[in-house]
């Protein structure tokens, strides 16, 4: 057991607040795990977050994220600037645990205190994860960290999810995985501020780099636009901050294992960040994290109202009927929902 | 929600094979475990470091170059530096008879020659994380 201060909210941000590194990571193991603790954790610590630059690194496995973060996170200690680092793989569906290797890549920042690097696995909740990840950035940030680099796996939706809530996202390419460009298939271009494309000592990264180039002159999708998508809480944005839309995402060939190209990179990452503050558009994303934040936690407390409600038994039948077409998936929640009123009504 | 046990596995010392203990990783991933892997020539500082950050319930050491005896008190000394006295520290490798009492006097009581199945080395785990360490 960890040192019995570190078992209460008030010791752990006490702990958090003196830099004890010890008192921040089992502040991100209660958020991980969801203890009791979480929720007055975060609560306690939203309102010291907010300062640091938030930067997403997606792309296919082995385009060389976890080399680049390593190189990327060196630079920036060289400017003295501290820089935290979650590194998110999946979980194996199918034994629950996880193997989390990308430390492997990121030696050369060790016996640094201004660096501090965690894995983070999936775990396959239900839509938690982005939440989750969230969650630990924003401990992060409390702690005091001016960037905050999160590596995923861009292959999915819930990794799409985690990078929007990065302030740049930069999403790596590499030559030789196949001909065409990665982030079409993913679908990570519409969340593109920056492109690297990695390994580029190998033969073919020019033409990775032409095919982005290409990609981006007819027209990705617009990013706003996307984010605006579907889901969203309604949010009535100050007459001020206006999405600026004039930001066309570079693109930096590096070489991350012979730190070559990191200096651009890093300095298009910074040149977004100012972009941001300039426009009113970092403003406007924050409102828009805001909103999504709401909506997810909102999504997931009323889901879990309703499971505790009905029961596991009533839903699984439910499930069953659809599966087998009796009953469709909108006619099905409309039923769960008027049980779920007819019981907090009757009780 | 279930508690995930996070496991650090590491190889210190200069020996740069590093085969037996990705295998060990990855069969502790599929008993579902959380799996930090950190590579080979890992010095005591940065296994203690990475074992913080990561918060790990347990850190399990690959030794095979023989070197047992000079890098897992180092390893333990470490990790009791950075508050980590509780973590339970397993050893995979050739280790001698002679050697273990001496290792289990500093606390490390997980000892695996080559050759242990895996379901051995997850039971250890489940039954010492399981009774409070008092
Ligand atoms: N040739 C070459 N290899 C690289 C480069 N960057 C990374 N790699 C290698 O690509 C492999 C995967 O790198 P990693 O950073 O783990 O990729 P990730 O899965 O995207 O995090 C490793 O063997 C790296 O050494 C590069 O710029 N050039
Ligand atoms: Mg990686």
């Amino acid at each position: 057991m960890a040192p019995a201060q570190y078992n209460t909210v008030a010791g752990l941000v006490a702990g958090l607040e003196s830099g004890n590194r010890r008192a921040l990571a089992r502040i991100i193991s209660h958020i991980e795990n969801n203890s009791e603790l979480a929720q007055p954790l975060l609560a306690a610590l939203y309102p010291r977050a907010g300062q640091a630059h938030i930067i997403g690194i997606t792309g296919a496995p082995g385009t060389g994220k976890s080399t680049l973060v390593n190189a990327l996170a060196g630079l920036y200690r060289q400017q003295d600037i501290s820089v935290g680092i979650i590194a998110v793989d999946p979980t194996s569906p199918f034994s629950g645990g996880a193997l989390l290797g990308d430390r492997v890549r990121m030696r050369d920042l060790a016996g640094d205190a201004g660096v501090f690097i965690r894995s983070m696995a999936t775990r396959g909740s239900l839509g938690g994860l982005a939440q989750a990840t969230a969650d630990v950035i924003m401990v992060l940030d409390a702690a005091g960290f001016q960037r905050i680099i999160i590596e995923t796996v861009g292959v999915g939706q819930s990794e799409v999810e985690i990078a929007s809530t990065a302030y740049t996202t930069v999403v790596v390419e590499a030559p030789g995985l196949g001909d065409e460009v990665q982030a079409i298939k993913a679908g990570v271009l519409e969340i593109a501020d920056i492109f690297a494309v990695n390994k580029a000592d190998r033969e073919g990264a020019d033409r990775t780099a032409m095919a982005l180039q290409m990609m981006l002159h007819l027209g990705a999708p617009d990013r706003q636009q996307t984010m605006h998508h579907g889901r969203m809480l309604p949010v009535s944005l100050p007459p001020d901050i206006a999405p600026d839309r004039q930001w066309t995402p570079p693109i930096f060939k590096t070489i991350a294992t012979q730190k070559q190209g990191i200096e651009a990179l890093l300095a298009g990452i910074e040149d977004h960040n100012r972009y941001l503050a300039e426009s009113g558009t970092r403003q406007w994303r924050q409102y828009l994290r805001a909103a999504t934040e709401l909506r997810m936690i909102l999504r997931d407390a009323l889901l879990e109202r309703v499971l505790q409600q009905l029961g596991e038994e009533a839903i699984s039948e439910t499930v069953q009927a659809v599966a087998q077409r009796r009953l469709d998936p909108y006619s099905a929640v409309r039923q769960l929902l008027e049980a779920y009123h007819h019981r907090i009504n009757t009780a | 929600m279930k508690r995930k046990i996070r496991v650090l596995v590491a190889k210190p010392g200069l020996d740069g094979h590093d085969r037996g203990a990705k295998v060990v990783a990855r069969s502790l991933r599929d008993a579902g475990f959380e799996v930090i892997y950190t590579g080979i020539r890992q010095t005591p500082a940065m296994i203690a470091e990475a074992a913080l950050q990561e918060d790990v319930d347990v850190v399990g050491l690959s030794v095979l170059s023989g070197a047992h005896m000079a890098l897992v008190p180092k390893v333990k000394e470490a990790l009791v530096a950075q508050g980590m006295d509780d973590v339970l520290v397993l050893v995979g490798g050739i280790i001698p008879n002679e050697d273990v009492p001496a290792l289990n006097a500093i606390g490390v009581k997980g000892i695996f020659g080559p050759g242990t199945a895996t379901q051995e080395i997850v039971d250890f785990i489940h039954k010492e994380l399981a009774e409070p360490a008092a």
